[in-house]
């Protein structure tokens, strides 16, 4: 069993210790333990269970590849399933639970599947669940999300913030291990201003853990000079707790800084999503250490390693008391050396190299400690947790030579360079054959704008192992980084450590080599996902020859550490399998992030109140407090109706509507978009945009005016106004407005450079008020100040003027039919001008109405609305709108579309009314249907329903919509069956569309 | 007149920074051929600045003038006098092709004060403010809504955007600004 030592622990302080929870029972680590080392700590080998068969898990790593021990952090609005205990810092108080099982840890029912694993190989899913389909969704579906699946969804809202932060730098320095601060000083020295990120909460990596001497000091002491030196540099920000999470195109790259993990509940932010750009980018990423392919290498109690160390070194903790070490490599030797000099057991060092002779384990066997030269393990003894390891011959097929007691197994296959970074933008990979890993090609990294790379690898990620061979390489990054992004090369000489003598490693992918069977199934390459040796050579021979294949098949590498223990190990089983040599497999694709970040992080400030901009007008605070109930149009919001306390908003609709046509309506109406469009040009140009005749509007009048897309579709609407002789004010749909700007200014820029055109969008500098009613008016004459009389402002014209002792233009322009005035006054006396249309409309029983009411009194007048009667498929033509397009212009934009076969065929379902026979509602986008049926045995559809409403000026249901001939069937009847279940058929009546005031006696006072 | 009001009324928030809402500035869209001789005239006369470089910003006596983009200048100048400065500006350039057109209400004007100020900008814009100085202005992006600013001196920032997301900005400054969120870089 793991447990605390008495002494070593360099990051823990003992006078510090700090109280968590894991599944209930109580536990103590100390201020610098992480979560991983506090539970081995506390003696909490036994951390979770996998996710296919549910087999006992511990915690194998001491880092971000850790795969096993995830858990579920903390509680209520603080919960977070699926958080690595390795990286999780230690804080007093902190609550965690196992996942992936059920009851319980110890005792877990899905375990099961761990005793017909031989039933659930490779492709599993794929093979059994094709049929019958009904299966799937009845039996198979409910019982694999019961079983499988890791951590608990979150049930409660975050209650944390998160933000961005943009920053720029010349170099960036991903890793602040002796590689990163050694690239980092030699980049600072050019002069250019340098970023380092360290995803752990210390500077120096695994150097302090492994020890040496750099320019003759101990390495710790160079780290902290080092460090020290960097942090007095102008040039330079060193960060901690920040990862270096994804590299994109052009020096993009993503840092990931978990501010307040550690301190939750503090007011701070809880993570940083920085968006950095660098002009050059060193991936100081260090090595992954690679478990070992022996079988029962999955119990609880194998580590590797690496790991094993840093736990004794960094924090004081035991994996167990007799821990033997299995290795291919020297490195290892240094665990075992570690753990004889702490006091505790190393039964035996198993190497399966023949003959090792290393300065390593000569010290090994100096310290007194066995090596079992050419052996290998033929199994780990135990469940929960380790009990012994038999031993074999590597080259042999698995007997067992010996048995070992232990209770815990520190295995290292070798290391592999962090790659995953310089391959997110397309850094390729050579296969080194001396070291058996994947390191970056130099000659082929990512490529930024300039055709050039700006990705460079320093230390143990570009494939140096020994602390002399990394410092030189990163040193050498730096000076490159440096130089390329501007700076001077400086001439410094680098860090100095003294040249180690190893032994070759030997590549050992499955131990023993012959291994049976019934071994390979009890080797685990993806302990997270579940997949053994043998699920892929059973890929292999199924004929999954691509990598990538092979991957999806049998999920090796697609947890949630996307393989980092694993894929290499993988890959080399499949190409064995394969026959091919490991290059030839290759790896699978490295996507960002490194490991997995918040979704909080990515969504940064945009939760809540700041999830989206809300755009309001200058009477907005009115509405809300009217009790408006709001609309979405684009970003604004509207009031869709005004309802008092005892109404529904249906109620409040029609008594908008009815007081509107009876006596006085306001609507606020300044979120329609108002563009000027001025020049020499301007009245070309306005042909142009608009299929109506724009340049020959005289000054003072006003037209409704239709625009398309060179494709001939009704794009937007509104009335223009002719100001002066080169300018022009045109309206847009409220929510066209910045599309229709874009539009205009693509054209002048792009099309027609060279017209001398201008376009000023001032839809915001005016807030506008359309004052609507019989009552019009008379509120006007009341406010007064200028004239507007049927006789001096008529219909479809405008003036400027003062009402009311505010600087107004007032148009005389209508969407209801009712007598209208649209009044826009400048937007900071928008409200006041409300406030005083209000007081002064009193007599005249004015009333506030909302967009809503809007809508049923332009459908009461068979007005289109661009979003209902169009969706983008429509010409005006279809909607009978032929009035409005010009036949004496050339051109417009639409004009040669509409003129295509498609575009002219009298089969094009066309605008009408419709009449419901009964009164009733036609539902909203319901369909009409002819005689007969299609090829699919569906009735045919001949139209359908654009607008529908019930219109309570004319007590009934009226609607618009598009029937094939339609306006060649006046009077005919149509059936929309609806789709509530009963089978009804409502009939409707074509009609005319304008239902209200045909002759338009209502506006024409 | 006395009916007019800014979109917050001068609303402020007191974090690591201050963010304040700075009430109604006169501002003039201004478009046209920025290397006309009549042009630079007309702005001096107005404003008594002289023509601002690409991305720059100078301030005068009688305003403060912004280049927008190759033919556009933002003017701004004191809110009432900012019809009579569009007429100054549009008969003085009724010979060229241009385009004066007050847009002083349209917009929200906000000042960042505090020693990070650079932090809470760098937290909503792409912008390298690290490289800013007064003199530059900066058209970009604030969150999610468009916005330019420039630096009044190296502890105030002068943030302009849409009136109608006046709310929206102030919201987001007042959040990047907020104690303990403090980055410690700029």
């Amino acid at each position: 069993m793991s447990t605390r030592l008495a002494d070593h622990g360099r990051l823990i302080d003992r006078s510090k210790p700090m109280n968590f929870e894991f599944n209930g029972k109580r536990m103590k680590g100390y201020e610098g333990d992480t979560l991983a080392s506090a539970l081995l700590g506390a003696g909490q080998t036994l951390v979770g269970r996998s996710f296919k068969y549910h087999r006992p898990r511990g915690i194998i790593a001491s880092g971000g590849e850790e795969p096993n021990a995830l858990v579920n952090m903390g509680q209520g609005g603080r919960f977070e399933p699926n958080q690595r205990t390795t990286t999780t810092e230690l804080f007093d108080g902190l609550y965690a639970t196992s996942q992936n099982h059920w009851p319980s840890l110890e005792f877990d029912v899905g375990v099961v599947n761990n005793y017909v694993a031989r039933f659930l190989p490779a492709g599993f899913y794929y093979k059994t669940f094709m049929a019958p389909r009904a299966a799937w969704k009845h039996v198979f579906e409910p019982i694999v999300r019961q079983s499988a699946g890791l951590g608990k969804v979150p049930k409660d809202r975050d209650v944390d913030t998160y933000e961005y932060f943009y920053h720029h730098t010349d170099v960036l320095i991903v890793g602040g291990g002796v590689a990163g601060l050694a690239a980092a000083k030699a980049a600072a020295a050019s002069g250019a201003k340098v970023m380092v990120v360290e995803q752990t909460a210390h500077w120096g990596g695994r150097t302090p853990v492994d020890g040496g001497e750099i320019d003759g000091i101990p390495a710790a002491d160079w780290i902290e000079a080092t460090v020290e030196a960097l942090e007095n540099m102008d040039n330079v920000t060193l960060r901690l707790r920040m990862q270096g999470s994804g590299i994109y195109d052009h020096g993009y790259a993503l840092g990931y800084e978990r501010v307040a993990d550690h301190t939750p509940g503090d007011g701070r932010p809880r993570h940083r999503l920085w968006r950095i750009r660098a002009q050059q980018i060193v991936n100081a990423t260090g090595a992954i250490e690679r478990p070992l392919s022996f079988a029962g290498n999955d119990i609880p109690g194998v580590m590797l390693a690496g790991a094993v160390r840093d736990y004794v070194v960094n924090w004081g903790v035991s994996a167990g008391d007799r821990t033997v070490v299995v290795t291919n490599n020297d490195d290892a030797y240094r665990t075992a050396l570690v753990l004889k000099e702490a006091g505790l057991e190393v039964p035996v060092i198993i190497d399966a190299r023949a003959a090792v002779t290393s300065p390593l384990a000569q010290a090994a066997r100096a310290a007194g400690i066995r090596v079992a030269e050419g052996k290998g393990i033929a199994k780990v003894h135990g469940g929960k947790f380790v009990t012994g390891v038999s031993i074999c011959a590597q080259a042999g097929e698995g007997s067992s030579l010996e048995e070992i007691k232990c209770d815990a197994v520190a295995m290292s296959g070798g290391w592999s360079p962090v790659v995953h970074l310089w391959s997110h933008c397309g850094g390729k990979l050579i296969w080194d054959e001396v070291q058996a890993f994947f390191r970056p090609d130099p000659a082929r990294p990512p490529l930024s704008h300039d055709g050039k790379g700006f990705v460079l690898t320093a230390g143990s990620a570009s494939g140096a192992l020994g602390l002399s061979d990394v410092l030189t390489d990163a040193d050498a990054a730096g000076k490159a980084a440096g130089k390329a992004a501007g700076g001077k090369a400086g001439r410094k000489a680098a860090p100095k450590a003294a040249a180690e003598v190893h032994q070759a490693m030997e590549p050992v992918w499955i131990m023993p080599q012959g291994a049976s069977i019934q071994k390979r199934m009890k080797m685990w390459l993806d302990y997270q996902n579940d997949v053994k040796v043998s699920d892929v050579q059973l890929a292999a021979r199924e004929g999954y020859e691509s990598v990538e294949h092979t991957k999806r098949y049998t999920t090796l590498g697609m947890a949630t550490d996307q393989g980092k223990l694993s894929n290499i190990n993988g890959l080399a089983v499949l190409s064995d399998a394969l026959d091919q040599p490991i290059p030839q497999t290759g790896t699978t694709t490295f996507r960002p992030p490194y490991t997995p970040i918040s979704f909080g992080a990515i969504a940064g400030e945009a939760k809540d109140e700041l999830f989206q901009p809300i755009r309001k007008t200058p009477m907005h605070d009115w509405h809300e407090e009217a009790g408006a109930y709001f609309e979405p149009v684009g970003h604004w919001r509207r009031p869709y109706t005004y309802p008092k306390p005892d109404e529904t908003h249906a109620q409040a609709v029609n008594r908008e509507v009815l007081n509107t046509r009876e006596r006085l309506g306001l609507l606020d109406a300044s979120t329609l978009g108002k563009l000027i469009v001025s020049g020499p040009d301007a009245g070309r140009f306005m042909d142009m945009m608009y299929t109506n005749l724009m340049s020959t509007l005289p000054v003072g009048k006003c037209r409704y005016g239709l625009m398309c897309t060179e494709n001939g579709f009704l794009s937007d609407d509104g009335v223009v106004a002719r100001i002066d002789e080169t300018t022009w004010l045109c309206h847009t749909t409220s929510g066209g407005a910045d599309r229709i700007h874009a539009w205009m200014e693509d054209w002048l820029q792009c099309e027609w450079w060279d017209w001398k055109v201008h376009v000023a969008n001032v839809t915001e500098q005016l807030a506008q008020v359309a004052v609507v009613g019989p009552n019009a008016r008379k509120v006007l004459e009341k406010l007064g100040g200028m004239d507007v009389s049927k006789e001096t402002l008529p219909f479809m014209q405008w003036a400027d003027g003062t009402i009311g002792g505010f600087d107004a233009r007032v148009y005389r322009i209508s969407f209801s039919g009712e007598l209208s005035y649209e009044i826009a006054v400048p937007a900071s006396q928008g409200r006041a001008f409300w406030d005083a249309l209000l007081e002064a409309g009193e007599e005249f029983g004015v009333m506030p109405y909302g967009t809503e009411a809007l809508h049923i009194m332009r459908a009461e007048k068979g007005f289109i609305m661009i979003g209902d009667e169009t969706d983008g498929t429509i010409i005006p033509q279809d909607l009978g709108l032929n009035w409005a397009i010009s036949k004496k212009k050339d051109d417009f934009l639409g004009k040669r579309a509409q003129l295509r076969s498609h575009m002219v065929d009298p089969d094009r379902w066309k605008l009408v009314g419709l009449e419901t026979l009964d009164g009733t509602v036609i539902p909203d986008g319901a369909y009409a249907v002819g005689e007969g049926v299609n090829a699919n045995g569906q009735k045919n559809v001949i139209g359908r329903v654009t607008s529908t409403y019930f219109s309570p000026t004319l007590n009934k249901g009226i609607a618009m919509g598009l029937i094939k001939h339609g306006p060649d069937r006046m009077g005919e009847v149509v059936d929309f069956p609806t789709l509530d279940g009963t089978g009804t058929v409502i009939k409707a009546r074509i009609v005319d569309q304008v239902f209200y005031d045909k002759e338009g006696a209502k506006g024409n006072v | 007149m006395s009916n007019a009001v800014s979109a917050l009324d001068g609303a402020t928030y007191q974090g690591f920074c201050k963010v304040q809402e700075m009430g109604l500035v006169g501002m003039i869209t201004l478009r046209g051929d920025l290397g006309a001789a009549a042009m630079a005239k007309a702005v001096k006369a107005v404003t008594g600045v002289a023509m601002p470089g690409q991305g720059a910003v100078t301030t005068g006596k009688g305003g403060t003038v912004a280049w927008m983009s190759p033919d556009e200048l933002l003017v701004m100048v004191d809110h009432a006098g900012a019809d009579a400065a569009v007429a100054k500006l549009s008969k003085a350039l009724a010979k060229e092709h241009a385009l004066a057109v007050n847009v002083s209400d349209a917009r929200a004007v906000f000042h960042v004060t505090g020693q990070a100020a650079r932090e809470v900008m760098a937290k909503l814009s792409p912008a390298d403010v690290s490289a800013l100085a007064p003199g530059i202005m900066r058209r970009t992006r604030l969150a999610q809504v468009a916005g330019a600013f420039h630096m009044l001196d190296e502890g105030t920032f002068e943030v302009v955007c849409f009136r109608s997301v006046a709310g929206y900005v102030f919201d987001v400054l007042a959040n990047a600004a907020k104690p303990g969120s403090e980055v410690g870089v700029l």
